[in-house]
Formats: C-alpha cells, structure tokens, sequence
C-alpha cells in the first residue's frame, strides 16, 4: 500500500514535468534559429537549376556575417564566373564583369529567379531568423529521414512577408527543418523545400541536399548541394562593402 | 422624257429638296462612319501585326501556349536552317525572326552606380540586314525623335516618353538586366542612339528596340528567336491565303509528340482578335443594313407625301390617257435622278472628313494612357475603294425602294372615279 502511494505521488509529480518538457512553437522556432545563425558563415555550394530543356550547374562561393549581410560570388560556369551579388540589410547589389556596374536589384525585378532556379531573390532578401517574421504553433509529430520531427504551422506576423503560411517539419533534436512547404495568402502552395541529407558542422547541423521546387513554375525544381562550410572564422570588414564587388 | 423629268424636278423644289437632303445626310454619315470605322480595324490589325503577331507567326508549341508572357526559355532553336527552309517554300512571304523579353533598364550615375531604374519591354529586331523589312514595317525612320538610326551593334532606341521619365539622351549608356534563354541574369551595356515614339501607349511608356544579334548574345540565344513573323508583302492581311500557309507549315513541321517543334498561327487567333475581327465585318454589313432600312422608311414616307401633294396631277396625268405604269416608271425614274445626285453629293462630302482623318488623324492618346492594347493613339480613317460605293448604293437604293412602296398607291386609283375625285 506504502508503495502503490509512493509511485501515485511519483506519477503526479511526473505529469507536469512531461507536460513542460513539450516546447512551444516560438520555443522551437527560436532553436531553429540558433542552429542555423551564426556570427559569421563560409560555403561553397553548388545549384543543380532542372529547367524544361534540361540541367545546369551554378557554383557559387559566399560569406556571411549574422543575419543580415552576405556576399556570393560565382565561380562557374563560365557565363556566371565573376557575377557578384552582395546584400547588406535589406538592399541588394549586383556585379558582372561583362558591363562593369554594380546595379541595385529592387522593385519586380526581386521577385525573379536567381540564375533561373527556384529561388526568388526576395528569398534571399526575406529575414533569416524565422521568429522576426512568424508565430509558430505545433500541430503534430512526424518522422523524416528516420528522424522523429515536429510538424509547426507558421503564421506571418507581418503583412510583407513573403509567405503568409508556412508548414515546416523540425527535428526533435538537431532542430533543423527537414521540409518546408510555403503558403500564399490564399492558401496556395507556392514552394516547397525538401532535405534530402543533413551535415554536422561545427556542432551545428545544416542541409547537405535540398531540392527547392517552385510548384508554379513548371520543371523539376532546384538541387542545392554544399560542398563545403565553415562557421565563426574572422571575416575581414571589406568583404561587406559595395568595394569588394569590383575586386 | 429624262430632260422633261429633270426640268420638273428642278422646278418643284418640294419634290427633289427634301429627299436629296435626306440620302445627302445618309450617304454622308455612311461614308464618314465606314471609313472611321475601317482605318480603327485596320490601324489595330497593323498595330498587332506590326508589333506582336505578324500576319502569320512561327513558335515552338511550348511558346505558344504561353506566348502573351513571351517565354525565351520555350524558343525555337535552329532559326537559321528554319528560316532558309521557309524562304524557299513560302517565297511570297517576308519572313523576320525576333526576340521580345522583358526586364529592367538601369542607368549609372558618374560612379557608375544605380541612379534610376525601370522595367522594359524589348523587341529585338533584324536592324542591320540589307534585305531586313524591319524598318519599313515598323516605320522607324518616322518614328524617330532625337538622335540617329543604330548603326552598329551594341547602339538601341528607347521610347522617347520612356527616355524623359529616366532623364536620358541620344548618346547615353544603359545596362539592360534581363534573364537568359537558360534563366541566368542577362546584363550588358547599350548605347542609346535615338529616341522614338511609337504612338502606342503600351510601348511608348517603356519599350527598347535592339538589333537581334546583340540579344542573341546577351541573353544566350544563338541561332534562336523566339518567335518568326511573316507578312504578306502588301501589308495586309489576306485571311485564306494565311490560313492556306498555316495548314501546309503545321501539316509539314508540327509534331505533336514535341512540344519544341514549331507551329504556325495566324493574326486573328495570335492577336485575340479573332471575334472582333468577325463582329467588325458583321457590323459593316449591319450599317449598311440598317441605313437602308431607316432611309427606305423616311423616303417611302417623303413618297407618300410627295404622292398626296400631287394627287390631283397624278389624276389628271390618268384622266388623260396616261397608263399607270408608265407613271410608276417615271416616278421611279425621278427617284433614281434624285437618289443618284443625293447619293453622290452625300459621298463626296462624307469623303472629306474622312479623307482629313486619314491624312492628319484624331489624337486621342490621352485617352489610352494606361492602356495596354496594341492600338495607336491616333484614331484614322481609312479610305477603300468600297467607301466609294457603301453609301452611294443604298443611298440610291433607299430612294428607289421608298418611291416603289409610295408609289403602288397609282394602281389603286380608279380611272372611273377620277373626275369625281378631281372634282371636275
């Protein structure tokens, strides 16, 4: 009897402890966070574009400090070799060595593609740290890539978001989204992201292989590979200046 | 009889007067609206011709099914074997690949740095060819504004209205930031050699015309094009034998298991303008139509009238031995005289307004500012060889035909009841 009133305790005081150890949405949407931001950030990674004629392979190498600045620059092929691109805050800059100017990527022109793949530049554009932009709820448990993950609905809280809605599948313990699909205002499905491998880096993990699809635009999506990463290294000053276009 | 016909008709003013004004203002009214509305079809069909569709237009099926978006990355590859078979099989044609692509127009500041911006609509065209139709078709040396004709490559025209928004000049340079035919970004430096106005609000706000080999460069389209225009020499469109070349090119090149292989379409599907085409062939029919339907009714009503105004001569002209037919022929004899010279002085004032309209236009592009047809500003008549004879005909008609139903009343005038009737 002593030991039957002794694990009812147990088990009393044991609910809400299992209770708490469920994190919310905004919990896990900040880890989110903190595994895919860093101080500073340097890859090289390669863009497999599947257009309705057929593939190509963009390279491309860049260096990114916190969430807001990046500098990318594209190693091949040969027509991109050169083209630089550069975004401090919430501005964006082009370079190509063919006309010698640094021109300002604004207005329509945002919502193209970048060399033809399934991303837009206002992608590139949209703020990293997901808890800037959304209020996330969980709405289940899954598993992806024999990985159990959180199923989080995201909900804009601004009306300039890129994406009104978002469905993302985290997993449970390397907080890492494994699929991400986009919503319109609408409702309609405008992207989708999958993982196809996951890295660690530094302790940190990161998507090896994801396949990007735009789901209005007709083709079988685009392949990002990274090759190679490296976090928290000293990046020089220059390197985020309109300056380090033309070198 | 025509003299003594004449000579009454000239001294009973009552009886010629009012009908010849009344097919004058008909025929004039005709004339005038038949040739407005045949240069407002014509002027729209060139426009779309001109600058969109051709009168026929080759594309690959893919294209075609997105052609108002004008995807590149959809266009026909091998333009040059293409164009070489085509010239040989369909001699009468001229035949003229070109590129439309859109994008955005950057102009530098003294740094070299973005000073302003705005998208751009681009037609590349062959500029530079001896045999190239290109200039003549789009009227560019009319068109011209400020500075020269390109005369090398790497040198564009920008629309005037287009140049003043961005603050540029003839001899300005400007970065188009486009996209490729594989979906890169396109960039590249042109020199802006001359300005020119179109007349087409929709292009006249933000449209580039380049030579086609420098976009094949820029936008990675080699022996590519997106589109192949053909135009009847004449510069009309002559609907069978368009229909006649598409169904031979689509039986010889269209493969339905390619969705790249080219296909042929014609103005009106090509243009959307299809049913309009078919409402506005109707609604001259209609014009005519009715014009002698309201003419015959006003001037079968002047008959009558004319008919009650001259009872007693009528009755007299029985009494005295003249034979109801007779009368009825001369009546119609009359109606014809009065028909033909209302008729004709009706087409030739209908005719000069027209011919005025043609020659200086009715400028109501303020109204089309914001529009996005291929439709020039400038409203003009256009006179055929049929506004010479669409009003004069029914003109004549509708008299003869009113005077015909006016005049059956002779043959129920009864001989013996005529003293009576003319109270003799």
């Amino acid at each position: 009897m002593k030991k039957t009133l002794v694990l009812m305790m147990m088990m009393m005081l044991l609910i809400p402890i299992s209770i708490s150890a469920q994190p919310s949405g905004n919990e896990l949407l900040k880890k989110v966070d903190e595994n895919r931001i860093t101080d500073t950030q340097i890859a090289t990674s390669k863009m497999i574009i599947n257009g309705r004629r057929g593939s190509r392979t963009v390279e491309a190498k860049s260096w990114q400090k916190g969430a807001d600045d990046s500098f990318t620059e594209y190693l091949a092929p040969a027509r991109e070799k050169g083209t630089k691109m550069l975004k401090l805050g919430d501005q964006l800059w082009t370079y190509t060595p063919s006309t010698d100017r640094i021109v300002l990527i604004s207005g329509h022109l945002l919502r193209q593609s970048v060399m033809g793949s399934d991303l837009s530049y206002e992608d590139l554009m949209e703020d990293p740290l997901l808890q800037n932009v959304y209020n996330a709820e969980i709405k289940g448990e899954d598993t992806l890539l024999d990985r159990p993950v959180w199923v989080l609905e995201l909900q804009a809280k601004k009306e300039d978001a890129s994406y009104d809605k978002c469905k993302i599948w985290v997993d449970k313990e390397r907080f890492i989204s494994l699929k991400e699909n986009l919503y319109a205002k609408s409702g309609k499905l405008l992207k989708t992201i999958d993982i196809h491998e996951v890295m660690e880096a530094d302790g940190r993990w990161v998507a090896k292989k994801a396949l990007y699809k735009d789901v209005l635009k007709e083709g079988k999506g685009t392949a990002m590979m990274i090759d190679s990463i490296e976090f928290n290294k000293d990046l020089p000053a220059y390197i985020f200046s309109k300056a380090s276009l033309r070198k | 009889m025509i003299k003594f016909l004449l000579k009454g008709l000239f001294r009973d003013r009552s009886r010629s007067l009012f009908p010849i004004l009344t097919v004058f203002m008909g025929v004039a009214l005709t004339v005038f609206l038949y040739s407005y509305l045949n240069g407002f079809v014509s002027d729209m069909i060139k426009s779309n011709a001109h600058y969109s569709t051709g009168h026929v237009r080759i594309m690959t099926q893919a294209y075609s099914k997105e052609s108002n978006q004008k995807p590149n990355d959809l266009a026909l590859i091998g333009i040059n074997s293409l164009l070489e078979n085509i010239e040989k099989e369909y001699p009468d044609m001229i035949w003229t690949p070109r590129i439309m692509f859109g994008g955005l127009i950057d102009i530098p500041d003294e740094q070299g740095e973005t000073r302003i911006q705005g998208p751009v609509t681009g037609m590349a065209l062959d500029l530079f060819s001896q045999s190239s139709a290109e200039r003549k078709l789009l009227n560019i040396d009319d068109a011209l504004v400020r500075g020269r004709f390109p005369n090398k490559a790497g040198e564009i025209l920008i629309a005037e209205e287009f140049a003043n928004k961005l603050k540029i000049e003839p001899g300005d340079t400007a970065t188009l930031l486009g996209t490729t035919m594989y979906g890169s970004m396109a960039t590249t430096n042109f020199l802006i050699a001359g300005t020119v106005r179109f007349g087409i609000a929709a292009m006249d706000r933000g449209a580039i015309i380049t030579d086609i080999s420098d976009v094949q460069t820029v936008l990675d389209m080699q022996d590519a094009a997106g589109e192949i225009l053909g135009f009847f020499p004449d510069d009309h469109f002559h609907e069978d034998k368009a229909y006649q070349i598409l169904a031979s090119f689509n039986e010889q090149y269209k493969n339905p298991d390619d969705q790249f292989s080219p296909i042929m379409g014609a103005l009106p599907e090509e243009s959307g303008m299809k049913e309009y085409m078919d409402l506005m062939n109707v609604a001259v029919y209609l014009i005519v139509g009715i014009f002698i339907l309201a003419m015959g009714i006003v001037l079968w009503n002047a008959g009558l009238m004319g008919s009650l105004r001259r009872y007693g001569e009528m009755g007299v002209r029985l009494a005295v031995g003249e034979e109801k037919g007779h009368i009825y022929r001369t009546l119609i004899l009359e109606s014809i005289m009065i028909g033909v010279t209302g008729s004709f002085i009706g087409t030739a004032f209908g005719l000069i307004p027209a011919y005025l309209m043609q020659i200086y236009g009715l400028d109501l592009s303020f109204l089309f500012e914001k529009s996005s047809m291929m439709i020039s500003g400038v409203l003009r008549a256009q006179v055929t060889p049929t506004t010479y004879l669409i009003g004069f005909i029914p003109g004549t008609l509708a008299t003869v035909l009113g005077t015909a139903i006016a005049g059956i009343g002779i043959y129920k005038r009864q001989t013996a009841q005529l003293f009576k009737e003319l109270e003799i």
